[in-house]
């Protein structure tokens, strides 16, 4: 274990190194840079663009600029946005529980509904709800999930008037009703997409299941249909959604950037849309570490918590 | 939703009892009109709430330090500057007792030596009190090469800051400035006491959680979202009458339209409606939707270094083949308005009496006849070997400019003109092909004032062409001693009749050299629920928030 621990962490430590270096790279390549946005304002002299260059350590060359950034990160410090010169660490911890609200929900919603889908399709193969369910979850994955936004905001805010129309909580109000209020459209919308991808794998998997011998095993021996679907498929269907589990962590706290925008809701996939339009970069920076970290977490989670549930499987 | 009714519901029997007071509806309205604060402070408490929506999230909360635009309406709440401009244009004191002048002695003779005094009775929001040291603080903290200020332009020349007493400081300029005035009315005095502790002001507390003087305190903020300021009760002006405002982001400009339409906004800030949503928004009930003018001006941008453009007679006859109101009422839904110079109408400087642009193909074509421009065989103009033939840029994804570059090739098309479309991404474009003076031509709005002085030196004085050594922006390679010697004459001149007429004259003069094709002013179309009065737009500053002190609920 202590050994495929260590495999690990070198492994992910090469990843975040080249995440970093090929980000810093692309971010400082696109034209423009954080102070173009103010080419066109009247009162600011070239140099003051100059100066402000100088400030933020822009004219230095580009590798020089990145060492000294990596070499701050090692020594804890993410840096300082270009924006408004509070911490990275800060601004990211302003969005993360917005994100958190929303991804776990809509997540957790995902999980259920397109666990129960899967399973009933593949129980029910080549039924009415198992055409439909496929139909549907084509439907959801093609379809652009801001679409689905625009019309859930056009049919349950603007035409019944049943949700509000965006936005995390009511400016002064802000209680459990009002949070859940506001939450039901968003992560509704947003665990679409992930009912139809839940659906499918489970779908296989649980089909996959249903054809192994000890199946056909506990058949012949009589037992029940429930029983088998409870004690022998359900629990290896799972097994390998536990990978992808693993793979949607990063995604509750990073946030969906789309779906924030439309909603008005102050999560993180909406930070980096914002930094990126800045071209805040150590803010960009910060967000692709964390989540690069959290993909490599979320991985190595998985992968353990597999090796607990299946004995099969053993960690070197 | 319930939202609606809880946001409107802050009506309150100060209202009532002002309305009695004041003696009626005229007298609420009237004063508000001449963007005086209109009422004496009474005894009874701000009430109410006013959500204003904002497409971009205000982040910088010094005011001192380089933001954008919407950061400005945070900054005009919490903060007050020396003096404040009015909607007409004109330098009222604020901090200051008075404006100075060379005739009440506040600016010497020969403009070097300013003098100002300051109000007493003004506190920080701490309950400390303002004073000199804090206007001396806060204009050395622009200069000070480790901070990362905003405009330098004009404090730039201040030398020699003295304070003489609490209530009364002097400097000397480098040379006389008469701008630098109405940089003033945009320049926020920030506390001494509390950021001259400050070790690295670029990342000081204060400038998550400000201190100002101004009629509202902060409150909190809940990053990407909101900020909430609460009103202050010991503010030395008139208001605020509403206890708390909120500047609300939402980012996707149809979901904030949608969020006012559904009444969760209260007022729609920058960027305000967007012109596809103009025809409805003026007929939603219960909505005030009106037209602002903006200081940014769109025109068919000339590079005069070209060849092609030389020629006067060349440069009216493209103008002559402009259809404006096609483009305005076709493209635009009848927002914008026509203009004929870069000057904004809400501008004290702006000249009423230019020439009417008039849309005559007959002419533009008779004009390039009469000039000796003639169609070679491939149809297309052609004078000394120089083809009338000419690319024109502007920002790739910009739907609606792009489509009046269309129409404009038609048009120009038809006089035996090519020009051919050629567009940048943003960031590109405005870089050095546009700073360098590397274009053609290109469509762009521009604002050509700094803090609404009528000074356009930087654009239009010969000295500021970039691309010949200058420093300034003068992309358009403009040139005229005429011009030049009444912009030197303008920035020295302090009396605002006497620039009224210098500055007349520059536009009258630019009007005819045409070194670009005016198009249009913008507009804004700015939406608040009725319920709200005091809302007096003005053009001279850059929010829609610049007046919140003055804000309250009727209804």
């Amino acid at each position: 274990m202590s050994g495929f621990l260590l495999n690990r962490l070198s492994q992910s430590i090469v990843l975040l190194v080249i995440v970093s270096i090929i980000g810093f790279t692309v971010l400082n390549l696109m034209p423009g840079g954080p102070l173009a946005q103010f080419g066109l304002d009247p009162g600011m002299t070239q140099k003051d663009v100059e100066r402000l260059a100088a400030q933020l350590g822009l004219n230095r060359p580009l590798w020089l600029q990145y060492l000294d950034w990596a070499w701050r990160l090692i020594q804890g410090d993410w840096g300082h946005s270009f924006r408004d010169g509070s911490s990275v660490l800060a601004v990211i911890g302003r969005h993360l529980l917005a994100t958190l609200l929303l991804m776990g929900t809509s997540t957790a919603l995902a999980i259920a509904v397109g666990t129960w889908i899967g399973i009933r399709g593949a129980t029910h193969r080549y039924s009415l709800f198992d055409y439909c369910a496929t139909i549907c979850a084509m439907v959801a994955l093609s379809v652009p999930t801001f679409w689905f936004g625009l019309i859930g905001i056009y049919i349950f805010t603007l035409k019944l008037g049943w949700v509000p129309a965006g936005n995390m909580y009511t400016i002064g109000d802000g209680s459990v009703m009002d949070y859940l209020h506001h939450l039901i459209l968003p992560s509704l919308v947003l665990s679409l997409v992930h009912v139809a991808i839940w659906s499918r794998y489970m779908r296989t998997a649980t089909l996959d299941a249903l054809s192994q011998d000890f199946v056909k095993t506990a058949r012949a021996k009589g037992v029940s249909e429930r029983r088998i679907l409870l004690k022998h498929v359900v629990g290896n269907a799972l097994l390998p959604m536990i990978t992808l589990a693993g793979m949607q962590l990063p995604s509750i706290l990073t946030g969906a950037l789309v779906t924030e925008t439309v909603f008005t809701w102050p999560g993180m996939g909406r930070l980096f849309l914002d930094s990126l339009g800045y071209s805040d970069y150590p803010v960009v920076m910060g967000l692709l570490i964390f989540s690069a970290v959290l993909v490599v977490l979320g991985n190595l989670i998985a992968d353990i918590v597999i090796a607990i549930v299946d004995p099969r499987i053993r960690l070197a | 939703m319930s939202k609606h009714s809880t946001t409107q519901s802050s009506y309150s029997r100060r209202d009532a009892l002002r309305m009695v007071a004041i003696g009626g509806v005229a007298g609420l309205i009237a004063p508000n009109l001449l963007g005086k604060h209109a009422f004496a402070r009474t005894s009874s408490k701000p009430s109410g709430r006013v959500i204003v929506g904002l497409g971009q999230e205000p982040t910088v909360f010094n005011p001192l330090m380089v933001h954008i635009e919407v950061d400005d309406g945070v900054h005009f709440s919490v903060f007050d500057a020396l003096f404040r401009i009015d909607p007409q244009g004109v330098i009222q004191p604020n901090l200051a007792l008075e404006v100075p002048n060379q005739k009440n002695g506040g600016i010497s003779e020969d403009g070097r030596k300013w003098r100002i005094r300051l109000r007493d009775d003004v506190r920080w929001h701490d309950g400390k009190p303002f004073s000199a040291e804090d206007v001396k603080f806060t204009l050395e903290l622009i200069m000070n090469p480790n901070f990362r200020s905003w405009r330098t332009a004009g404090h730039a020349l201040v030398r020699d800051i003295t304070v003489v007493s609490p209530t009364e400081i002097s400097w000397r300029m480098e040379e006389a400035f008469a701008p630098y005035l109405s940089f003033l009315t945009e320049t926020f005095i920030v506390p001494k006491h509390i950021l001259e502790k400050e070790a690295n002001p670029n990342n000081a507390a204060f400038n998550q959680a400000p201190v100002g003087t101004g009629p509202f305190k902060w409150g909190k903020r809940v990053a990407g979202d909101h900020l909430e300021l609460v009103a202050n009760l010991e503010y030395f002006g008139e208001g605020p009458h509403i206890e708390r405002l909120v500047f609300k982001y939402i980012p996707d400009l149809t979901v904030l339209y949608t969020q006012f339409k559904s009444g969760d906004v209260d007022l729609v800030g920058q960027p305000y409606i967007t012109p596809d949503h103009y025809g409805e928004a003026k007929t939603l009930p219960n909505r005030v939707v009106t037209l602002v003018p903006r200081s940014s001006f769109e025109s068919f941008y000339l590079n005069l270094e070209r060849p092609q453009f030389k020629e006067l007679a060349v440069r009216e006859a493209l103008y002559a083949a402009i259809d404006k109101e096609a483009i305005i009422q076709g493209l635009y839904y009848g927002v914008p308005t026509p203009t004929e110079t870069f000057m904004p109408k809400q501008s004290l400087y702006h000249n009423p009496n230019l020439p009417a642009h008039e849309f005559n193909l007959d002419r533009a074509r008779k004009l390039l006849d009469q000039a000796g421009w003639v169609p070679g065989r491939d149809g297309i103009r052609a004078k000394g070997g120089v083809r009338l033939s000419f690319a024109n840029s502007t920002t790739s994804g910009d739907p609606l400019r792009e489509q009046a570059q269309q129409f404009l090739q038609q048009a120009f098309a038809q006089l035996g003109i090519e020009m051919k479309i050629s567009n940048l991404p943003a960031a590109v474009m405005w870089g050095e092909f546009w700073q360098q003076s590397q274009f053609d031509s290109v469509i762009v709005g521009s604002t050509y004032l700094i803090g609404a002085d009528p000074d356009v030196t930087n654009r239009l004085h010969s000295r500021s062409i970039a691309a010949k050594g200058g420093r300034g922006s003068n992309n358009a390679q403009y040139s005229n001693p005429e011009v030049d010697a009444l912009l030197d004459k303008g920035a020295r001149t302090f009396d605002p009749e006497a620039r009224r007429g210098i500055y007349h004259k520059v536009q009258e003069l630019v009007r005819r050299d045409l070194p670009f094709l005016p198009l249009y002013q913008s507009n804004a179309v700015q939406g608040n629920k009725k319920g709200i009065s005091g809302v007096v737009p003005n053009g001279n500053t850059r929010t829609e928030s610049w007046n919140a002190l003055a804000w309250y609920w009727t209804s």
